[in-house]
């Protein structure tokens, strides 16, 4: 089977950074005419990247030696007469499995870690799972916008990645608790959070809040009264660190406000 | 150069991500559009002849650029020999648009990069790193800011 074996070469010299460097003894089998094995184990140098091992025969040559694909496959410790030293062994049954020995147990652990991250499979991982979160952050924070000026739709140009499918364009109305903090309460006429001694019941309706999704010109009309016995719990908010955070930022523009009015001598 | 094309093959069999049987033509002279299973798989472009279960050939698709040719028609070639063009013609204006779409988001560089992006954006959202709860935050494939691409 061909490859591009001058580009791949190239991506293996050139100057995008590698996850990991070093030197390491492979194990290398030699078969000799009278079906005689003789082990030994060549010290190279070693360059991972992306999810492609690449090993040189100097640390200074211009061209790898060879190229191990690090998909489908698993790392391990392995019992062979070296101390420090770990397979990469292939799912395809019969393939043989790579043996390589480090300087020491760091060197050994550090590889070993990075290795078996390597794969495109586990990056992809990580990034869709990142892409999840990067979209509950968004909506949290589109929710928490005081005006609807600055909906969601100010973050999707940073979503509008390829990778990405389209993030659905529609108000933070959202079927958490969240839009229920309705367009209640006046300016000054809900207890400030700072001002209430505990959190011993869910914290009270911040204040001038408008839903993400109502009109500009949200009128300081009394929200549902349901808004006064929910907190805003949700699936979303389940995770302490992201209600926090929430709450800070209510709490940030609340301190703002208050020291605006008391500026103005408006108290 | 070495490399374990066993493992290579046996990528070739996993599902890919697209598949399809377009014209192909390698960058060798005199070489014509002939057609060929063309499969994706993680960051590798699998060709086939239409009627063979082990592939032709692969192409590794780092550090590659994916060019919009003439109607249908679109062009991988290497950073270091941007002259030399694998040229695919699909069937329709949109099968090309997809395979373009697609090939130009499999690269692992690429895939760095969205991440690297998105855990910044999520730490600037939230101020916390997202990768600390997997215990990867110091690896150096997810660095902030200090590649340079």
């Amino acid at each position: 089977m061909k490859l591009n074996e001058r580009s791949v070469a190239h991506y293996a010299t050139c100057d995008s950074p590698a996850d990991h460097t070093g030197f390491l003894r492979q194990r290398v089998e030699r078969h000799h005419h009278h079906a005689h094995h003789a082990t030994s184990y060549q010290r190279r140098w070693f360059v991972l990247k992306g999810n492609l091992l690449f090993y040189f025969e100097e640390r200074e040559s211009r061209e790898p030696m060879g190229l191990v694909v690090l998909e489908g496959c698993t790392v391990e410790l392995c019992e062979a007469a070296e101390e420090f030293a770990f397979a990469i062994r292939f799912d395809d049954a019969g393939a043989k499995a790579c043996v390589l020995v480090a300087d020491g147990q760091a060197a050994m652990e550090a590889w070993v870690k990075a290795l078996s991250r390597a794969s495109f499979d586990y990056m992809r991982l990580v990034v869709r799972e990142l892409e999840k979160q990067l979209e509950e952050a968004c909506k949290s924070l589109a929710a928490c916008r005081k005006s609807p000026r600055r909906s969601s739709s100010g973050r999707k140009r940073h979503l509008s990645n390829p990778a990405l499918g389209p993030v659905p364009e529609k108000p933070a109305v959202l079927e958490n608790g969240y839009c229920t903090w309705g367009s209640s309460g006046e300016p000054g006429g809900t207890p400030c959070p700072e001002r209430d001694g505990g959190y011993s019941k869910p914290p009270p309706l911040p204040p001038r809040r408008r839903s993400a999704g109502g009109s500009a010109a949200a009128s300081p009309a009394p929200g549902p009264a349901l808004a006064w016995q929910e907190s805003p719990v949700s699936p979303e908010t389940a995770c302490f660190s992201k209600l926090h955070n929430w709450y800070g930022q209510e709490i940030a523009v609340l301190r703002r406000e208050w020291l605006e009015r008391q500026r103005r001598g408006n108290l | 150069m070495r490399y374990n094309e066993r493992e290579l093959l046996c990528l070739a069999r996993q599902p890919a991500e697209k598949a399809a049987e377009i014209l192909m033509r390698v960058p060798k002279k005199g070489s014509v559009l002939k057609k060929r299973l063309v499969k994706l798989v993680v960051n590798f472009l699998f060709y086939f002849r239409t009627d063979e279960a082990e592939p032709i050939g692969a192409l590794l698709l780092e550090h590659c650029r994916i060019t919009k040719e003439e109607e249908n028609v679109f062009s991988i070639s290497f950073i270091e020999e941007p002259e030399r063009k694998y040229c695919f013609e699909c069937d329709s204006e949109e099968q090309c648009q997809e395979w373009i779409e697609a090939l130009k988001r499999a690269s692992y560089e690429f895939m760095r990069r969205s991440l690297i992006f998105y855990r910044n954006e999520i730490q600037k959202m939230t101020g916390k790193d997202p990768l600390e709860q997997y215990g990867i935050s110091e690896e150096a494939r997810f660095q902030l800011g200090t590649r340079k691409q």
